[in-house]
């Protein structure tokens, strides 16, 4: 029993956080509403304060020529769509846009959901040792700072390093991986980092899950991947929605992995939006340029939380 | 939705909470406090050392003054960012800075630096610096904005050892690109196991390529990078240049591309390679000794047995027969400051002659004071000393304007391009016109010749 408390415990307040205000808001008269909704106030100004304004911001600088040193430093002035149109015509754009969407695909959506659910699903058979050691080893890559965790990466995949040490013990001869297969190792290296989430998402929703619902559809007849796709899966579609976009969002905003591993390299092979925006705005001191591809940025992830809610909209259950 | 914004908020709340503590600590005694920000990173702790004897020295003088020292951890160009958003904001802006002299021009137009002027008219000490030096401190106005504290040069590093191992005459003296390729070739049939010859190149080193690299190729050509205002396109020199850095790379007389490419292939370069006489000829900075003295961080007592130095020839041996790309550093005043009178002092002490000396040396800074390069105990203090402060006379500057560190990255890809063999140097000296025609406008290149 003591291995799983921890698992139920942790991820559930992002999934019963959403939970209240879908369920309990229409029912309410409009005074005993905005009576009970005073003592929110606090919090949506904060929240106005802290995640609307940095949002509005974004869009405003994006349309300006800031800059951290040379005459537009003394004050940005208002250049209009100029940002944008230099974005779009630029040719590291499209591919950045391109690479951020197979990171995204690839080490989110593919490697941290699926490979976080089928650990999930195997640690819900497994015995006690094997899911205590199993957990121990998943979350600790998710524990570690992102920092720590991508120089840890970094001294795996580098050429003379871990990977290629423990090929050579069995004769092969490894490339240098964060040369010739950036993409690969930054998605890998991703998915190393953020699978424990997953794994702690799935084991509390799989957790939720009434035995005898299972246990009646094997009755009836239900092989193991048909009580899987019918019965398991609808039963926590709302955490695989949760899940999705949290995983989405973390993921579309990884920087320091990439940027520790790779730097972007070799040429913009790596350079994802995050990475390209700090270049054009930290490296290049164009703050205005670096914050319209931030934009575009935080555009991609509105489309995606949409499509996740709209596909997956959790009905009534 | 509701994860990512969070981030923000977590950043933002940080944010406050930090610029709030400066704010608070600066407002106790605005007039009684300088503020001095500089770069301390990795090996480079000798300008810390510096400040810190500085800052003693200013408090002892100055009674009732604190200096408060901000030392910013962080690589060159993340020093940079970091030094520019200090100054964005009055409430963090340092009294002092340590400033390159090739940012200083932007960060005039951007109203960070104040003028010097009328102080160092009133500075004895002043005609003690050299004239070239002076103007490294100059702003697009004419005026003084930074007082130089020591410069740079770069040349051929070789190793004397290895050279003799394969049958060339030491000292070397190459007249031309083709005896420098010519020297490597020998050193690779003669000893396969060393690397006969670095050459900084590529996107992961950034400035390192462009600078000790490319530019150290292209100025000893008969064309040059920006002429009269004007960014030039489409030169033999540039396509030359690239040609040269395809020998190298192509011809397998440089590192491995994977090697060249890795991060840290400077600190690789300095603190193994060379020392373990895997190396033996490196384009490389004035400072590289720095790392090999007992206050460095790879203490190598040999190093000046083994090591000596050749001027980088011009491509065909034309005048003045050899070249040298330079940069260095000033102490600059923010404009921000609420006490110019005592940053002007703290700035005229760290620099005067027995502390400009003293950091020159430590540091292995070539010196820009007449009075510290013709002290003996100067020049007795390290053997490489007198030879790179001779090819100043051939030195060139980058051209400072804002938008150099965007077409130093186009440079940087275009001889990664070339040195992966993914493009001919041809190839990728039109894809860099093409950058460069969008990064400033048709109306700033001019075409070469």
């Amino acid at each position: 029993m003591t291995t799983t408390i921890p698992s139920p415990a942790v991820p559930g307040a992002p999934v019963q956080g959403g939970r209240p205000p879908r369920t309990r808001g229409p029912g309410l008269t409009a005074r005993r509403s905005a009576t009970r909704a005073l003592p929110l106030l606090p919090a949506v100004v904060l929240l106005g304060v802290f995640l609307l304004g940095p949002v509005i911001w974004s869009f405003y600088g994006s349309f300006t020529d800031a800059s951290l040193t040379g005459a537009a430093a003394q004050g940005a002035s208002f250049v209009g769509f100029d940002n944008y149109v230099e974005l779009f015509a630029d040719p590291d754009f499209p591919k950045s846009v391109l690479l951020t969407l197979v990171f995204l695909v690839a080490s989110a959506i593919v490697g941290q959901n699926v490979l976080g659910l089928g650990l999930a699903l195997l640690m819900r058979s497994a015995n006690r040792v094997v899911r205590a050691l199993v957990g121990t080893f998943v979350v600790t890559a998710w524990v570690l700072p992102e920092i720590v965790a991508s120089f840890a990466a970094y001294a795996f995949f580098n050429d003379t390093g871990t990977l290629n040490s423990i090929l050579g013990l069995v004769g092969i001869d490894g490339p240098n991986w964060l040369f010739t297969l950036p993409m690969l190792s930054v998605i890998l290296a991703n998915v190393w980092r953020g699978t424990a989430f997953s794994m702690l998402v799935y084991s509390a929703a799989l957790h939720d899950v009434p035995q005898e619902i299972t246990e009646s559809a094997e009755v009836d007849g239900a092989r193991g991947w048909q009580r899987l796709a019918f019965i398991t899966l609808p039963m926590i579609r709302r955490s695989i929605t949760t899940n999705l976009m949290l995983t989405t969002l973390q993921t579309l905003s990884v920087f320091t992995l990439i940027f520790v591993m790779t730097g972007g390299g070799p040429g913009t092979e790596s350079s994802t939006l995050p990475i390209l925006a700090y270049q054009e705005a930290f490296q290049f001191s164009q703050l205005g340029f670096g914050t319209a591809i931030a934009t575009i940025l935080l555009v991609v992830g509105a489309l995606f939380s949409f499509v996740y809610i709209r596909a997956l909209r959790p009905e009534v259950d | 939705m509701k994860r990512f914004p969070a981030f923000v908020a977590v950043a933002a709340a940080a944010t406050l909470v930090l610029t709030g503590c400066g704010g608070g600590g600066g407002a106790g005694g605005e007039s009684n406090t300088i503020k001095v920000a500089y770069q301390k990173f990795g090996n480079f702790v000798q300008l810390d050392d510096h400040m810190k004897q500085v800052k003693a020295d200013f408090e002892a003088e100055h009674e009732g003054m604190t200096v408060e020292l901000v030392p910013i951890e962080a690589q060159q160009n993340d020093y940079f960012t970091k030094l520019a958003l200090m100054n964005r904001s009055a409430s963090t802006a340092p009294d002092v800075m340590y400033e390159d002299t090739f940012m200083v021009k932007s960060d005039v137009d951007a109203g960070y630096l104040a003028s010097l002027d009328e102080y160092v008219s009133e500075w004895d000490e002043w005609d003690m610096f050299y004239d070239n030096a002076k103007e490294a401190g100059v702003g697009d106005d004419g005026q003084i904005y930074g007082i130089p504290m020591g410069t740079d040069t770069r040349a051929l590093w070789y190793n004397t050892q290895l050279f003799e191992q394969a049958g060339i005459a030491v000292p070397w003296e190459p007249k031309t690109w083709e005896d420098v390729l010519t020297a490597a070739e020998t050193i690779k049939s003669a000893l396969p196991d060393v690397i006969p010859l670095n050459v900084y190149s590529g996107k992961a080193q950034g400035e390192a390529a462009t600078m000790q690299g490319f530019e150290m190729l292209l100025y000893g050509t008969e064309d040059t990078l920006y002429e009269d205002g004007k960014w030039v396109t489409g030169s033999t020199g540039f396509t030359d240049a690239l040609g040269f850095i395809g020998d190298v790379y192509q011809g397998e007389l440089g590192p491995t591309p994977e090697q060249a490419l890795d991060k840290n292939v400077g600190t690789v370069v300095a603190g193994e390679w060379i020392p373990q006489g895997t190396l033996a000829i490196n384009l490389d900075g004035s400072w590289l000794s720095g790392t090999w003295l007992e206050t460095g961080t790879n203490p190598w007592p040999e190093w000046n047995d083994v090591m000596s130095q050749a001027p980088m020839p011009t491509q065909n041996g034309q005048e003045p027969g050899a070249t040298s790309m330079s940069g260095g550093w000033t102490l600059a005043m923010g404009a921000k400051t609420k006490n110019p009178d005592a940053a002007w002092d703290f700035i005229s002490l760290a620099l005067n002659k027995e502390n400009s000396q003293s950091y020159d040396i430590a540091a292995s800074q070539i010196a820009v004071r007449s009075d510290v390069s013709e002290d003996p105990a100067y020049i007795e203090a390290n053997p490489s000393f007198k030879f790179f402060s001779d090819i100043v006379e051939v030195t060139h500057f980058r051209p400072a304007t804002s938008d150099y560190a965007q077409i130093s990255n186009a440079i940087t890809v275009a001889m990664e391009s070339v040195m992966t063999g993914q493009q001919t140097p041809e190839e990728a000296a039109k894809v860099y016109d093409d950058a460069v025609r969008g990064i400033v406008g048709d109306e700033n290149t001019v075409d070469a010749k």
